[in-house]
């Protein structure tokens, strides 16, 4: 580990002891600093604070928001809220599947460009289907829309 | 020109997602250049941000207010700003085909507004519009003339209940708690909307943060609380954001911090952001990861109320049930307990969603008809369909059919038909739906979402979707039905928490109304609403194929073929059911059956 990520790690460990932040809101920290969750950072954490690393993976992994494995250049996160599943978001899923090339269990593409993400509900139910394709809202989203979408994405 | 111009711009999340934040930068760059030639135009107009007013179907809603005179205009974009300054602002004529039309005014007109009375009116990321609205004076007046006792009868006597989907009276918990010797107690808001297709917390902290905030200072000072928690979802950005800034207003007024409106109580309110698991919205749940720990449910009692955050007596509450605190405080038990049914006190705010004309956000007086939610405020179904069914209560309630359509929409009115309140959610099914797939939907959702702490829920539901999904890919057996039933009324009986306990519902509802559409897909193979296309074939119209080639270019298995400018053809020994090239054909010429 250099010494600027142990610095970083230092700050975020600072900050939280003074807050007495718990064990999530660390991690949340760590994740908005590095993108994802890092076995290493763990580790670090772990040790300085004293507490298991076991305990901290049991937060990572029970808790959706966090990620274990970096995540490509652009997210797109398909609702998959109620009124967009009966709209189509299941269509517009297996078409950014099919369009990114993404495997059954893939997510992520093999350059990095793309990661395929889904959330429970965005609460924007009168434009339904939706898609957040970074922080841009997409509404009323078709299959062919959506490809034109990621169109813009891609380098 | 002395006039005061006033344009509100609505800024919910369903707002901004159509477009809302680029129709203000258009006004404020429009009056901008207007204001070269005449300077008293930008001088005299406001713009304002506005919470959500709950039409989202017809954002973005703009207000226009002239001298006092407020006009309403519909999905406007910001190409048409230029117009409405020009037309308007400046020339004082409307552009009347950009009004709201009467649908507009039919949809306000029936409900009763008391939790989003000011929403859409004033401006969030402000205290002092909220004061303006008499915001703040519930809790003055609770915190220097009542005693705790006095304002947890107030409480119980207006009948308000739990709005976050259990419907327990909130005095009563109040009571509770307050009964416990302690030398700490908490108070907490559940604004954890975990629900698919429920946005109604989200608003109110969006276009009224304060009104909750309001709420949680009568409920600290009641109980004895001297430290909250607001539990908010990561996933509404925005309402975060002003959470945060409106009790950071709060706390400069002196209503938040140490010596409320100059008495001895001291209240300190925390935010804390969930970090995505549904099963949180469970009050022992959500204090374990307020704990910092995995957020499992344990059993109960000992009840929160009792024994809650690190050991002490918590009171939790959702974002709604503290926003109704302040109206009643200020207006008097009587007035409350006269809204609403026998034993449902006061509105209840819900997310009208679906296949519904008039999508959005809307508050009722507790025990009005579905009928009259759905038609008359709802404005019918989408698209001249047939209605199939509305479900209630999120993946913890149920699909309601036709035959009950009159049903009073109150805590024992939804639970008498296999559903629940819930959080408020509403979404509307017509006849294109599949009510076997609806099921698996909800399935799928309380599996993942399942904390897999106890085996009932745990490994039921799992067991629960496998079965569901034999049956949508045309894998059936005989006595799936019976199976689904009996083991689903086993996870409901033997699971820990109201996740397990609740996650049956979506299945034994739509057993129970729709048996004829499990039966279709079990013993004929067939999904009579032509939702699960592994139980369809699909085929080309020849009189109405072009012969484009889209569907054949969309084909993954290369299952299409024809000449250019010719119909093409679907070979169904090929055919994968992905329903590529229905969604390709731009000219309806793909059917499937």
């Amino acid at each position: 580990m250099d010494t600027q990520t142990t610095a970083t790690l230092e700050a975020i460990y600072d900050k939280c002891a003074a807050n007495e932040d718990n064990i999530i809101t660390v991690l949340q920290e760590i994740q908005k600093e590095f993108g994802y969750i890092q076995e290493e950072v763990v580790h670090w954490f772990s040790e300085r604070s004293n507490i298991p690393a076991s305990k901290y993976y049991g937060v990572v992994t029970f808790y959706s928001q966090f990620h274990q494995h970096p995540r490509g250049k652009n997210i797109v996160t398909v609702c998959c809220g109620t009124v967009c599943h009966v709209k189509g978001a299941p269509r517009i899923i297996a078409k950014v599947r099919e369009d990114l090339k993404l495997g059954e269990d893939q997510v992520t593409t093999k350059d990095m460009q793309f990661t395929l993400e889904r959330v429970n509900c965005v609460g924007a139910c009168s434009i339904a289907p939706v898609v957040l394709v970074n922080e841009k809202v997409l509404g009323k989203v078709t299959p062919s829309k959506m490809v034109k979408s990621l169109k813009e994405h891609k380098g | 020109m002395n006039s005061e111009i006033v344009v509100s711009v609505c800024m919910g999340t369903g707002g901004i997602a159509a477009g809302g934040d680029m129709v203000m930068k258009a006004f404020q760059e429009e009056f901008a250049e207007a204001g070269v030639a005449n300077a008293t135009v930008v001088e005299h107009s406001r713009l304002h941000k506005v919470g959500c007013r709950g039409f989202c179907a017809r954002d973005v809603l703009v207000d226009i207010s002239v001298n006092g005179i407020v006009s309403t205009y519909q999905y406007i974009q910001p190409d048409m700003v230029k117009r409405l300054v020009s037309d308007h602002c400046i020339g004082a004529r409307p552009v009347s085909e950009w009004l709201v039309g009467d649908d507009y005014h039919t949809f306000h007109d029936n409900q009763t507004k008391i939790v989003l009375g000011d929403l859409g009116k004033i401006d969030p990321e402000s205290i002092d519009e909220y004061i303006r609205v008499d915001g703040y004076k519930a809790a003055e007046k609770v915190l220097t003339t009542m005693t705790p006792a006095e304002v947890i009868e107030t409480v119980k006597k207006s009948g308000l209940r739990g709005r976050g989907g259990g419907g327990f009276p909130t005095g009563v918990k109040w009571g509770f708690c307050a009964a416990n010797d302690s030398d700490q107690y908490y108070i907490i808001c559940n604004a954890d909307e975990g629900d698919p297709g429920a946005f109604m917390d989200r608003s109110v902290v969006e276009g009224n943060p304060h009104a909750m905030i309001e709420g949680m200072i009568i409920g600290a000072y009641a109980i004895g609380a001297t430290v909250g928690y607001v539990y908010i979802r990561a996933e509404y950005p925005l309402a975060v954001d002003r959470l945060h800034l409106a009790l950071k207003e709060a706390k400069e007024k002196g209503f938040l911090g140490e010596k409320l409106f100059g008495t001895d109580f001291n209240l300190k309110i925390k935010v804390k952001l969930g970090a995505g698991a549904f099963v949180c919205g469970e009050e022992t749940a959500l204090i374990a990861s307020i704990e910092g720990e995995r957020g499992m449910p344990r059993a109960k009692p000992p009840f929160p109320a009792n024994k809650g955050l690190w050991g002490k007596p918590t009171i939790i509450n959702n974002v709604e049930t503290f926003a109704n605190l302040p109206h009643i405080l200020n207006k008097g038990a009587d007035w409350y307990a006269a809204i609403g049914s026998a034993k449902s006190k006061g509105t209840k705010v819900i997310a009208l969603t679906g296949k519904i004309r008039n999508t959005g956000l809307i508050e009722i007086p507790m025990g009005m008809p579905l009928k009259e939610i759905i038609f008359n405020i709802g404005g019918g179904i989408e698209g001249d369909k047939l209605f199939k069914a509305v479900q209630t209560g999120g993946p913890s309630g149920g699909c309601i059919p036709q035959q009950h359509i009159d049903l009073p929409v109150d805590y024992e009115g939804l639970a008498s038909v296999g559903s629940m309140m819930g959080s408020g959610g509403m979404v509307v099914l017509d006849e294109t739906d599949c009510m076997v797939n609806i099921s698996k939907f909800f399935l799928e959702f309380t599996q993942s979402e399942s904390c897999g702490k106890c085996v009932p829920c745990r490994l039921g539901t799992k067991r629960l979707l496998e079965i569901l999904t034999r049956i949508t890919e045309g894998e059936g057996k005989e006595g799936d039905i019976e199976l689904l039933q009996e083991l689903a009324e086993d996870v409901r009986d033997s699971s820990l928490c109201g996740l397990g306990m609740s996650a049956p519902n979506p299945v034994l509802s739509t057993i129970k109304y729709f048996r004829h559409e499990y039966e279709a897909h079990i013993k004929q193979k067939k999904c009579p609403a032509k939702v699960c296309n592994k139980l369809l074939t699909f085929f080309i119209r020849q009189d109405m194929c072009v012969g484009c080639g889209m569907c054949m270019r969309a084909c993954s298995v290369n299952a299409i073929s024809g000449e250019k400018k010719q119909p093409h053809k679907i070979d169904n020994s090929l055919c994968i059911q992905c329903g590529s090239c229905f969604d390709a054909c731009k000219f309806s010429a793909v059917l499937k059956e």
